[in-house]
């Protein structure tokens, strides 16, 4: 398991980092985010979005709990942040868009562990200054780790 | 013209009988304890299964409130999106099939724009009106107690923060709306920072009244003045930012029924919870009201209505009284319980769709990203 770690030192540089990611995607690319409330991971993603050429606002799905955008590929970006269980994520059907063949943003991504697929990108978040943030990229399953964090 | 409204896009189920699309005849939500008695009290912790087991109970709850049958009802009204798509289809498929059984139409409503017409709503008895299904809620002359088209609307929420300029019932534009987190969000977000609980919404309202406004600096996220966009995310963050600063000074929080476990440090606080509350909600309040003001004159509308759960803000509905005064516009809100989600806003919406000629077919399917 490789692990990259970046500081970054504004929201811009946070949501640069992002875009720079999100160029790289493929479709059937999982990105799995991970950290407290204010951490980054709205900006982040925003980065992410424009990095695979959506135009337009990445509004947070926290309400229909998944939001679909058109770019270079299809982009289902979900926020479990309101859910509950396991069970309940499951039941929501998230499979149809982890095997749907776009790529997948996941925030409050540490609530469905379990369900995500043995292969994903997993991006940490973490508080360390007003405008300052380590953030920690993980290849999750292609390195011989089948283990979840 | 009798309609039942059923809403189930988000947590609650909710049913009502509105006559004419003005007179509310029973207005019923799933959290109601009489509601919670019938099927046992028991939450199932699935949005949509909980739907599945309240929405029989909620629309005979209804019915029975309005002293009327299934076969009085001449049409239902039911919301398609926007919101979570299994919850939705629940009450889409039950008004569905109870239209296909009893030859009824039926027509589906946007969730969002039938908010704001919550403002035309009054409690009625079956007898009012003309009973011939073809009342006009307009008035003939201005009544000063309902808005006249086109008015502005904004519709503040869990999942939204949009302004609308409204032409007619059916007819209107979208002016702005936010880039990120809904208003609701932003407070459900900071509770949880603060550790107040679920909903937020009314936790930090019961706090902030003790607390003062202009104790803590918040910017005001505007965006620029040229844009009647909302973005709420930073906010979050900014709050984030003062507990950790404040708390890294070694300090704790206090306040009234702050939820913190009592420690020593406390006693040497540099956070009053009530302060915060107060801080962070006036910087909300602020954007909402000097964006919706903003719309008004842009437009060059002088009516403005304000719906939604957020609405149920005590403080956002006295600034937005105050700056309406200031600046000549006539304000509308809803009472606090037609504000949140309830069916008879929906049945509002329904009647004057119905009326237009508008009609759902039994393909229609939920749409959860509705605009």
């Amino acid at each position: 398991m490789l692990m990259q770690v970046f500081h970054t030192s504004s929201p811009e540089d946070t949501m640069e980092l992002g875009r720079k990611i999100g160029e790289g995607l493929k479709a059937g690319d999982v990105v799995a985010l991970a950290g407290e409330l204010g951490a980054g991971k709205t900006l982040f993603t925003q980065g992410l979005v424009k990095g695979l050429d959506v135009k337009g606002y990445v509004k947070s799905p926290s309400f229909t709990i998944v939001n679909k955008y058109e770019g270079r590929l299809a982009v289902y970006h979900l926020d479990l942040y309101r859910l509950g269980g396991v069970n309940e994520i499951y039941e929501l059907g998230i499979e149809e868009y982890l095997y749907g063949g776009g790529v997948v943003i996941i925030e409050w991504a540490e609530k469905a562990y379990a369900l995500l697929p043995s292969v994903y990108l997993l991006i940490k978040f973490f508080y360390t200054g007003e405008n300052t943030r380590k953030i920690e990229i993980r290849r999750i399953g292609r390195h011989g780790s089948k283990t979840h964090p | 013209m009798l309609i039942l409204g059923i809403e189930s896009s988000c947590d609650d189920m909710a049913a009502a009988v509105v006559k004419d699309g003005r007179y509310i005849l029973s207005n019923v939500v799933s959290s109601q304890d009489e509601i919670h008695k019938k099927y046992g009290g028991i939450v199932p912790e699935l949005a949509s299964r909980r739907h599945l087991e309240t929405v029989i109970p909620v629309v005979e709850e209804a019915l029975n409130q309005a002293k009327v049958t299934l076969d009085d009802i001449d049409a239902i009204g039911v919301t398609q999106g926007p919101g979570l798509v299994g919850s939705i289809l629940v009450g889409l498929s039950f008004a569905k099939a109870i239209c296909y059984v009893k030859d009824m139409s039926f027509v589906g409503v946007n969730h969002i724009t039938a908010h704001p017409m919550a403002v035309f709503l009054e409690a009625g008895s079956r007898e009012q009106g003309t009973g011939n299904g073809n009342d006009n809620i307009r008035p003939p002359i201005p009544d000063p107690q309902y808005p006249i088209f086109p008015f502005i609307a904004l519709v503040v929420s869990g999942g939204h923060t949009t302004l609308f300029k409204f032409k007619d019932f059916d007819n209107y534009e979208i002016l702005g709306q936010t880039r990120d987190d809904a208003a609701g969000e932003a407070f459900d977000k900071v509770a949880k920072l603060l550790g107040l609980g679920y909903p937020g919404g009314a936790v930090i309202d019961r706090l902030a009244k003790s607390g003062n406004v202009s104790a803590i600096e918040f910017t005001r996220p505007y965006i620029s003045k040229d844009t009647l966009d909302f973005s709420f995310s930073g906010i979050k963050t900014a709050v984030l930012n003062y507990l950790k600063e404040t708390e890294s000074h070694g300090s704790g929080v206090s306040g009234q029924g702050s939820g913190f476990k009592s420690k020593i440090e406390n006693r040497k606080s540099k956070i009053n919870i009530n302060d915060l509350a107060a801080s962070f909600q006036e910087a909300i309040v602020d954007v909402l009201t000097d964006k919706a003001v903003s719309a008004c004159k842009a437009n060059n509308i002088d009516s403005l209505v304000v719906s939604g759960g957020v609405a149920c803000n005590s403080r956002l509905r006295e600034k937005m009284r105050i700056k309406s005064k200031d600046n000549s516009i006539k304000i509308f809100i809803p009472e606090p319980g037609l504000c949140s989600d309830n069916g008879a806003m929906i049945a509002a919406a329904a009647y004057h769709f119905l009326k237009n000629g508008i009609r759902g077919g039994l393909d229609m399917n939920a749409i959860p990203n509705m605009e």
